[in-house]
Parts: structure tokens; C-alpha cells; sequence
């Protein structure tokens, strides 16, 4: 398992400098995106810009991108799970033909 | 990018091979760990997503009560104290104990700006009686206006804010504990470039929490 020959990389300070500004710019946008009314595509446009920062926390702050694919397959299981969790779950709500009940 | 050599001569557990061996099992196990974090706040996040979907208008409305400003205080907080943490592990590669203890208390310190903004919006909003469920016990404008539309349920929001908020602000205590925890091993000049597992393991843990932040920022304060 893992890397063969004991060695562990370490990313230099700058590109660890440059994600944060990435991440806090991308965070600028966020922000800024949600003023303007989108209607649904508003919800779609956050998780959107929230997938490609948590993109870039797991590659360089976790490492995923240097480390043994191995650790990017277990992840991607978890998602792929909740993709599908997600996926039926919001079929059933969306084609029922009953609308939903008023509280 | 260069690499750091790790040593041969670690002692190591006898159940394992070499120090190799030894950390990337315990780096494996945290993964582990981190894919059922991601199954727990998952189910919460597919929740919220649907019952967004029943009652677009209740959760709108819901996220009129958050203040973005300190939700995107404490997001800003969360990923500076990523990178402390990151860097942390950069100088224990580095055989840097000075730096790798400053580091490590910067982000613990971020942990507590975290926690104390987080404890200013609980009080407010408990104040207001912005509770979960059937304990929501504000009367405002807004609650008439929402039942015009013909929902009442402004409580749902809330039990979704608490929960969500909730079960990520225990990660973050649970978390500092841990950066605790590591600021005494590293004062005891434990970690090095040939053994700095746990720095590596609550590294990731801590990133975890940052991540899921990155989510619970833009769909409770900014979307609604």
C-alpha cells in the first residue's frame, strides 16, 4: 500500500499561498453570485463554485493529488454513495403526483 | 516538487513492516474514517436539498435571518486555518519544531474565532426564538408573510441550521482538542521529517471539517 519507496512529497510554500488566495477569491465569488437572483440555477451555481474549492482542499491541502490513487477511489466511493442517496431521493420528491402537503 | 527521504530507523510498531508501513496504514484508517464523516453530514445535506425542494419559500425565507457577513467571516477563518495546519506537516518535514508549534497554535486559535462567532449567532438567533421545529417561537413580519403563501413550518429551517451547524461545530471542538493534543507532543519535539503521522492524520480531519464548511456556508447563509 502506499507510496514503495518511503518518500513523502512535500508541496512548496508558494502553491500552498496561491490555493488559499484561490479559496478566498473563489469565496469572493461565491458571495457575490448569490446577490444576483438566478432563481434555481442559484443553488446550482453554490455547489457548483463549493465543489471546485473543496477541489482544491483535498488535492493540495490533503495531498490527494500526490498521494497513491488509492486514497482518491475511497473518496470518490463516499461521493459516488451520495450521488445515489441524492439521485433517488430527489426523483421520488420531484415526480410525486400528490403536490405536498401544506404544514 | 522534492521529497523527503523518510527514515529507516523509526521505531515503529512490531505489527508492522517499517515506519512506512506504519503510516501509511494509519493515513488509510484516517481515510476510512473521513468516508463515513462524509456518509453522516451527507445524509443532513440530501435532506436539506429536499425538503429546499417542498418548501422552496420556508428556507428563502429562513436564510434571511443569517447574517452572511459572519458566515463568510468564519469561512475565511476555516480556510486560513487549513493552510496553518498544512503548513504544520510542511515544516516537520522540515525538522522546523518553532515553526511547526506556531502553525499549530495559529489554527488552534482559528478554531476559537470559529466557535465564538458561532456562539454570538446561537444566542442571537435562540434570543429571537429562531428555534428548531415546534420549539420556534418567533413572531415576526416575516412568519405572517410566509403563512399568506401558506406555509408555516419557518421551524423546519431552523432544525436544519441547528443540526447541520451543530454536528460541524462539535467536529470543529472535537478537532481543537486534537490540535491540542498535537501542540503537546511537538512541544515534546516528537514530530520530524521521519515521524509526523498524527500531524498528517489530524491534518485531515481538520481539512474535513474545512470542507464541509465550504458546503454548509453557501446553502444555509448565501442560497437559503
Amino acid at each position: 500500500m502506499g507510496q514503495q519507496h518511503g518518500e513523502h512529497h512535500t508541496i512548496p510554500l508558494s502553491l500552498y499561498y496561491k490555493i488559499l488566495g484561490l479559496l478566498l477569491f473563489l469565496t469572493v465569488i461565491t458571495v457575490a453570485v448569490a446577490q444576483v437572483d438566478f432563481g434555481a440555477l442559484n443553488t446550482v451555481i453554490a455547489m457548483a463554485i463549493a465543489s471546485i474549492k473543496a477541489g482544491f482542499v483535498l488535492a493540495y491541502f490533503m495531498h490527494l493529488k500526490y498521494d497513491d490513487k488509492l486514497y482518491w477511489v475511497l473518496f470518490g466511493t463516499a461521493v459516488f454513495f451520495l450521488i445515489v442517496l441524492f439521485f433517488f431521493s430527489w426523483l421520488d420528491i420531484v415526480t410525486r403526483i400528490n403536490p405536498p402537503s401544506i404544514l | 516538487m522534492s521529497t523527503v527521504k523518510t527514515s529507516e530507523h523509526r521505531h515503529h510498531a512490531h505489527h508492522f513492516d517499517s515506519a512506512e508501513h506504519e503510516y501509511q496504514s494509519s493515513k488509510f484508517g484516517t481515510w476510512l474514517f473521513l468516508v463515513t464523516e462524509i456518509i453522516m453530514f451527507g445524509g443532513l445535506f440530501v435532506g436539506y436539498i429536499l425538503f429546499h425542494e417542498l418548501f422552496k419559500e420556508t428556507f428563502k425565507v429562513g436564510a434571511t435571518f443569517l447574517d452572511w457577513k459572519l458566515g463568510a467571516l468564519n469561512t475565511v477563518v476555516l480556510l486560513f486555518s487549513s493552510l496553518t495546519m498544512a503548513l504544520s506537516i510542511y515544516y516537520a518535514q522540515q525538522n522546523n519544531k518553532k515553526l511547526v508549534l506556531t502553525n499549530l497554535y495559529i489554527t488552534l486559535a482559528c478554531g476559537f474565532v470559529f466557535l465564538i462567532v458561532k456562539y454570538f449567532e446561537y444566542t442571537h438567533k435562540i434570543h429571537e426564538g429562531l428555534l428548531p421545529g415546534r420549539y420556534f417561537a418567533y413572531d415576526g413580519p416575516e412568519v405572517a408573510a410566509l403563512k399568506e403563501l401558506g406555509f408555516s413550518n419557518l421551524g423546519l429551517y431552523f432544525s436544519f441550521y441547528f443540526t447541520m451547524t451543530g454536528l460541524h461545530g462539535s467536529h470543529v471542538i472535537a478537532g481543537m482538542a486534537l490540535i491540542a493534543w498535537l501542540i503537546v507532543r511537538a512541544h515534546k519535539g516528537e514530530f520530524n521529517s521521519s515521524y509526523y503521522t498524527p500531524l498528517e492524520c489530524v491534518g485531515l480531519f481538520w481539512h474535513l471539517v474545512d470542507l464541509i464548511w465550504i458546503y454548509l456556508f453557501p446553502l444555509l447563509y448565501l442560497v437559503g
